[in-house]
């Protein structure tokens, strides 16, 4: 009988090689005499483990990891198609530590099925949660979404179920459901892990939502710099479209929805919804007034949903073990789980899928092992290139929103960027306006051209002569930033402002 | 071992090419960022002679196409290197050295951002975030993502591209 060997087909893992061991693989055990299948799943989130290859053996299935092309020979010799012990094995991944103390409903099949197949995906629980809401009303659907306690993962936190509830109140002979896949935050991959592991889920949430909200068009509007991602989102529609999950008749319920993938060019901007719309509708991405909300006017003028997503991938789970279900993770206003991504200058970087609530030093030392380098950490950057940096006296700041607005800072979409004691913190704060500049929409003039200013007003900080030339220009710069914050149409200059001032705060000693 | 990418072979701008490339999106609403992917996929630039025709496809205006075009920071204007190389400038990267790989990197190849080698071999760009964080330092060559770079690695994965771009010739 053919032996399955799952090597991930995805970014991470193709980083680091990936692609040359499927080859590798297959010839030797060709030139062995062996008959093995090599499965494609995704990452299970172990960036450090990758590429991590598993094998299903009559004791179950065996990780071995990081394997590199010159490991190959070495475990076949060590039969490890048998699960034979070799300097690489990690046994049952699923009882590390990493995993073992994670908390997965998102990424539950992330990583362990082939990540296109829709039978595996299935025979996981997949499409439950579809069946669930084919049975019940429209309106029964957005309750299950409401009793979740689901908030959008994209950054702004705003309640998924009443977004749903306005688009399915609104009238009108077309509605879009426009999944959010720009994923620009510096610091975060978990968008890209869900669609290149378990994209089927994605198409799953996203059908939900439509029959929900009464959309029979979805738009996956996917940044360019995710070509893999592309491929196998592709691949996955296209599965779903034979099996009869998307179409005119999805599921037999006589309902139709469709689902298109749109390309974005390289423009951080295009993440804000308004901004992506306006992409979608072949447009330079300009962020537009609101009102009107985009629930209510969105893509082409018709009613939209805009979602993340993370936000959508999730529904199925709600769907199928129930909102109140979904509502037990998590604590106060933060419920559910957050797939919190741990990267920058850390050990064991990667998915941590948790509920809310643990806190920083938790995510950072326990599961991320501390820094890469082995030297202390110094700063952390919460929340993509606009949230907040704390210094290491902060990391016990528990991961919830609430908890962390009152930190100064804000989750976003989860990404958590680790900066050791080498790190210079006038810099980073450069680099904010420096992003800010070259990302702006170029609509307002305090995020426009302010941003530029808040450059030559650091580089004036760092080489002031005096301490009163330096008081001088940290005035200016506060001033600017209150400016940009007040006075931005988006998040973009607004928030500028709260990595740069978070710098000056808790590292302003690093401003000369 | 690294994944080294295969050269890609750009075609010769005609705009009669070009016209033939774009008539799928004729039809679909707001299709011109996927009309300009395609043609910088088929030439590796969007050239100035088709503005006026994906100005008639769409039913927009020249300064309209111009204006989309110059909006995102994908589309070039002219013809790249055989390989594009982006370095990621965000900061996860910068966390793990990527302002000194950068600096490396540019020094490997003899250019700065935007440019292309006189070989024709490489051009260099910038790129926030290759959604790589967590085995940063990250760079794109073409569509292919490499994690945990350094300066050396770069240097034996740029000889074994510009062999391999010159071997195919
Ligand atoms: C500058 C800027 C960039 C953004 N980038 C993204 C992004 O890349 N992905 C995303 O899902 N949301 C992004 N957002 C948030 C979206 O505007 C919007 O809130 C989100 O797509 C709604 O989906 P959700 O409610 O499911 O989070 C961004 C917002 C701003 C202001
Ligand atoms: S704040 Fe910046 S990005 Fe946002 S609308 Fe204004 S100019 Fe555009
Ligand atoms: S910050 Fe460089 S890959 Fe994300």
């Amino acid at each position: 009988m053919s032996i399955r060997v799952y090597v991930p087909r995805e970014t991470t893992a193709s980083s680091l090689g990936a692609e040359l061991l499927v080859d590798a693989l297959t010839t030797e055990a060709k030139y062995r005499g062996l008959d093995i299948t090599i499965v494609r799943n995704g990452s299970r989130g172990a960036c450090f483990l990758e590429p991590l290859v598993e094998v299903e053996t009559a004791q179950g299935r065996v990780g071995y990891g990081p394997v590199q092309l010159e490991d190959i020979p070495d475990l076949f010799d060590a039969d490890f198609l048998n699960g034979g012990q070799h300097r690489l094995s990690l046994g049952d991944v699923e009882k590390l530590p990493w995993f073992a103390n994670q908390e997965r409903l998102t990424f539950a099949r992330c990583g362990i099925i082939a990540a296109t197949s829709v039978e595996e995906y299935k025979a996981h629980g997949g499409f439950k949660g579809l069946e669930n809401a084919l049975a019940k009303e429209p309106a029964a659907i957005v309750q299950e979404v409401l009793d979740s306690g689901l908030r959008g993962r994209g950054g702004a936190a705003f309640p998924t179920g009443i977004k749903w509830q306005t688009v399915a109140n609104a009238e009108a002979d077309q509605k879009y459901i426009v999944c959010n896949a720009d994923e620009g935050d510096s610091g975060t991959f978990s968008d890209r892990m869900i669609m290149e592991g378990d994209p089927l889920s994605l198409i799953e949430g996203m059908t939900i939502a439509g029959i929900a909200v009464g959309a029979t068009k979805g738009y996956i509007y996917l940044r360019s710099e995710y070509p893999l991602t592309q491929q196998i989102l592709l691949e996955a529609i296209a599965n779903a479209e034979a099996a009869g999950y998307l179409g005119n008749n999805v599921a037999g319920s006589g309902k139709a929805f469709t689902l298109e993938v749109r390309m974005g060019a390289g423009a951080y901007i295009c993440g804000e919804e308004t901004s992506l719309l306006e992409s979608l509708e072949g447009k330079r991405g300009q962020v537009r007034y609101k009102p009107p909300l985009p629930a209510l006017k969105g893509l082409f003028g018709k009613p939209t949903v805009v979602n993340n997503v993370i936000s959508l991938a999730t529904v199925p789970v709600i769907l199928e073990k129930g909102g109140k279900h979904y509502a037990n993770f998590g604590r106060g206003r933060s419920l559910g789980t957050m797939p919190f991504q741990l990267g920058g200058n850390i050990k064991f970087g990667g998915l941590v899928e948790k509920a809310f609530g643990l806190t920083l030093r938790q995510l950072i030392e326990d599961f991320g092992g501390g820094t890469y380098t082995g030297r202390p950490v110094r700063a952390v950057q919460v929340g993509g290139p606009l949230g907040a940096y704390f210094p290491a006296s902060l990391l016990d700041t528990p991961l919830d929103y609430e908890e962390f607005a009152k930190a100064g800072g804000m989750l976003g979409h989860g990404g958590v960027v680790v900066f050791d004691d080498t790190v210079n913190m006038a810099r980073m704060a450069r680099f904010s306006m420096e992003f800010c500049a070259a990302e702006s929409c170029g609509k307002c003039t305090p995020c426009r051209i302010g941003s530029t200013r808040g450059m030559e007003t650091i580089d004036r900080i760092v080489a002031a002569k005096n301490e009163e030339e330096r008081e001088a220009q940290h005035i200016i710069l506060k001033d600017l930033c209150e400016t940009m914050e007040v006075a931005s149409l988006c998040a973009m200059g607004g928030l500028t402002p709260m990595p740069v001032m978070s710098a000056v705060k808790h590292f302003k000693g690093d401003f000369q | 071992m690294m994944q080294v990418v295969n050269p890609v072979r750009y075609q010769d701008f005609s705009l009669e090419r070009a016209t033939q490339v774009v008539q799928e999106f004729k039809d679909q609403p707001g299709a011109l960022i996927n009309a300009l992917h395609k043609l910088q996929d088929t030439f590796g630039y969007v050239d100035e002679a088709a503005m006026p025709m994906l100005a008639k496809l769409f039913n927009l205006s020249r300064a309209e196409v111009h204006g989309v075009t110059s909006f995102y920071h994908d589309f070039r204007r002219s013809k790249p290197g055989t390989y594009t190389v982006r370095v990621c400038q965000a900061e996860a990267c910068q966390a793990m050295g990527s302002v000194e790989l950068t600096e490396a990197i540019k020094q490997q190849l003899g250019v700065d951002f935007h440019e292309t080698t006189a070989d024709g071999t490489f051009t260099l760009e910038r790129v926030y975030c290759l959604g790589n964080c967590a085995c940063a330092p990250s760079i794109m060559i073409d569509k292919q993502t490499y994690g945990r770079m350094t300066a050396d690695r770069f240097k034996s994965l740029a000889e074994s591209l510009s062999a391999k771009a010159k071997g195919s010739n």
